[in-house]
């Protein structure tokens, strides 16, 4: 689960990370109460979108009057933001965080990851802040300090340390510099985060260390856990076919084409798209129906995957261990009848029960094509596709 | 013996007395599985099933001799069920919880390593489907009738797209040695590499098939041990050709996020060193079959 910069810099600031002064602003008048209260010269309107690379968009702007944080948040708000990380639908602002501008001396990068090979949480840190880190890595890739921290005893000060001083920092800044990196090590451990990005923590004239930007991630798997994390949940950022499925308890990832996929299993739902993507289709959807599905999880399912109005045609693929064929047929059956399905649909069934689930599909007298493996299964769905959107063409 | 679990292991069923332990230790049971007891907290002394059920592992490992754990505990709870197991003197534990936080996980791994290697638990999952030797025994929720009883082995991170493995080699007649599951999680008990030097080192077993996914380094770690010290043949199929970079699909681990954790640089890299790739999940039986007929 991902959060904004603001709720960002609200949790770090109580592990003793630095932040600017700021507010939050959900209208243009607030926005302009917010820069009256900092009373700066100069003040930063951003908008709070999940995605990096808002700058880029316009959705950062320094402002230095009350009438150009107006415009600045007018034009922000209800817009929706483009980058390189939200796809090109992009994400709406509905919020915004006004900040005091800050004199920046020096631009660090700061990450904390839990990183694979090492099976531990890793620090990343570079002198050459302000850039993604995947342009550090390929522009500066010796700039490059990492750091793996022992599960057991935690991030201790003398590695905070060997970072702060490989950073080139002012000696007489150490001593902060470490208390922020051990903070934010903290705060993902404390917190169940996945990821904390400090990305510029910046060394400002006054000579302090502040983060001026903040990303955090979380592991879903822990917020049963962290239900104050799970508050700060914003669903506006969401796809909204996903946020359907996810608050039905589907595992669902919205893409872009045109068929739509009910699978069990993570690993067989990757590969059904892939086999379909093979057949010359484009799948509209991941969707893995979870083990022990009950008819009424698959119709369930054929809701969620029709939420999309760009789906065309269905397939539905099962290898039963602990599903039951006859149990999914029944979901399919009612799917059809309740929802008046009325685009083609192909369904291989396989595993525990397949004789009494095909009897089922058989006995039904729907149209449902069935299939007996995976490869013609996606090879029917996709001419099943192309025929009806042929025929739809032609009226 | 195969790999890991045969007719002989002596199995023990943390989460014993739950719904979903109680329904799969009788499906291990009914194919020959040697299930000595559970453990359940707070249960300790009565039976369930006819099965001893005991309040701890060192408990259960006095009584029974049981060497395997197969854990049905939910994922809140799963990482101090596999520690617990880890100190009980257990050799092997399958964990199938499909949830675990990624930290727990951590703490696993680091507290596992407070055993000498020689005296250390190898943990398989978590988020799997679990292992199974067939005709023998399994320890898991795999639907142990498609598996025919072989001497090729496989390893895979999803549970159902082994069951498509699986099945379409018995479809050929290609038998099984030992189908193990390693999960779908990002931090996990053994990887890849692991089950291979277990596979290369059988005399029960000829050849591998891998089934990999995105995300995550463990499939390139292969390639580099398949090319530097494996002597047996490998197939591999990638799942998550088509998935987009930077999305979660489903697994925990299954996320493109760094160089070569794409299904089309894992491909390559495996390519470059000797694997045959499945090219479609509908061709592991065809691909298997032709690499089991070259010449060694």
């Amino acid at each position: 689960m991902d959060i904004h910069e603001y709720q960002a810099k609200e949790l770090l600031q109580k592990f003793g990370v630095g932040v600017p002064r700021g507010g939050i602003a959900y209208s243009p008048e607030q926005a302009m109460y917010r820069a009256h209260e900092l009373s700066g010269e100069r003040c930063v309107v951003k908008a709070q979108i999940h995605s990096g690379a808002r700058g880029k968009a316009g959705g950062v702007r320094v402002c230095s009057c009350e009438k150009e944080v107006m415009e600045a948040a007018s034009w922000m708000l209800g817009r929706k933001l483009v980058t390189h990380q939200t796809g090109p639908q992009g994400k709406l602002v509905s919020r915004l965080y006004v900040e005091e501008a800050t004199d920046i001396r020096q631009e660090i990068y700061l990450g904390f990851v839990l990183d694979r090979k090492e099976e531990r949480v890793v620090v990343v840190a570079s002198a050459a802040g302000g850039m993604e880190i995947e342009e550090i890595s390929a522009n500066e890739p010796d700039s490059i300090i990492r750091s793996v921290v022992d599960p057991a005893v935690g991030m201790q000060n003398f590695q905070a340390r060997e970072i702060a001083f490989q950073l080139d920092l002012d000696p007489a800044l150490i001593p902060a510099a470490v208390k922020m990196i051990t903070g934010c090590y903290r705060a993902l451990r404390e917190l169940d985060a996945t990821m904390v990005e400090i990305n510029p923590l910046v060394v400002t004239g006054a000579g302090e260390i502040v983060a001026l930007d903040a990303k955090m991630a979380f592991d879903d798997n822990a917020l049963f856990r962290r239900p104050d994390i799970s508050e700060l949940r914003d669903k506006s950022q969401e796809d909204p076919r996903e946020t359907y499925a996810e608050d039905r308890g589907l595992s669902y990832i919205g893409l872009e084409g045109r068929i739509g996929c009910i699978v069990n299993g993570a690993g067989l739902a990757m590969a059904t798209l892939d086999m379909i993507k093979m057949a010359g289709g484009e799948p509209a959807n991941f969707l893995d129906v979870g083990g022990g599905a009950s008819p009424d999880r698959v119709l369930m399912s054929f809701k969620a995957v029709l939420n999309d109005p760009n789906v065309e045609a269905i397939l539905v693929n099962i290898f039963a261990g602990i599903n039951r064929c006859d149990w999914i047929a029944e979901g399919v059956v009612r799917a059809v009848q309740e929802l008046d399905l009325d685009v083609p649909l192909v369904v291989r069934l396989s595993g525990t029960n397949v004789a009494e689930g095909k009897r089922i599909l058989d006995d039904s007298g729907l149209d449902i094509a069935t299939a007996d493996t995976l490869a013609e299964a996606a090879e029917a769905v996709v001419a099943a596709w192309k025929t009806s959107i042929t025929a739809e063409e032609a009226v | 013996m195969a790999i890991l679990i045969d007719k002989d292991t002596r199995v023990l069923v943390t989460g014993l007395t739950g719904r979903i332990g109680s329904f799969h230790a009788k499906d291990m049971m009914a194919h020959g599985t040697n299930v000595v007891g559970g453990v359940t907290p707070g249960k300790g002394g009565t039976l369930h099933d006819g099965l001893p059920v005991f309040n701890t592992v060192k408990g259960a490992v006095a009584e029974t001799g049981a060497d395997l754990v197969i854990c049905f505990v939910p994922p809140p709870f799963a990482a101090d069920a596999i520690m617990e197991a880890a100190d009980g003197g257990i050799r092997t534990c399958v964990c199938i919880a499909d949830g675990i936080p990624a930290q727990d996980m951590i703490r696993v791994k680091r507290y596992m390593r407070r055993y000498r290697a020689d005296r250390r638990m190898r943990l398989i999952g978590p988020n799997c489907a679990g292992i199974i030797t067939p005709g023998q025994a399994f320890a898991g929720l795999m639907p142990p009738h498609i598996y025919r009883p072989g001497r090729v082995g496989i390893i895979g991170r999803s549970g159902t797209l082994g069951y498509e493995a699986a099945s379409q080699m018995q479809a050929r007649g290609i038998g099984v040695s030992t189908s193990v599951g390693i999960g779908g999680d990002p931090i996990n008990g053994s990887s890849f590499r692991d089950i291979l030097e277990l596979f290369e080192a059988d005399p029960d077993t000829d050849a591998v098939v891998m089934v990999g996914e995105i995300g995550g380094p463990q499939e390139a770690d292969a390639a580099a041990y398949i090319r530097d010290h494996m002597t047996k043949p490998v197939a591999a199929y990638i799942a998550g050709l088509s998935a987009p970079k930077g999305r979660r699909m489903g697994h925990a681990g299954a996320i493109v996020s760094a160089f070569g954790e794409s299904a089309q640089e894992k491909v390559e890299i495996l390519e470059d060193a000797g694997v045959t790739i499945v090219p479609t999940p509908s061709a592991f039986g065809d691909t298997v079959a032709g690499m089991l007929a070259q010449p060694a």
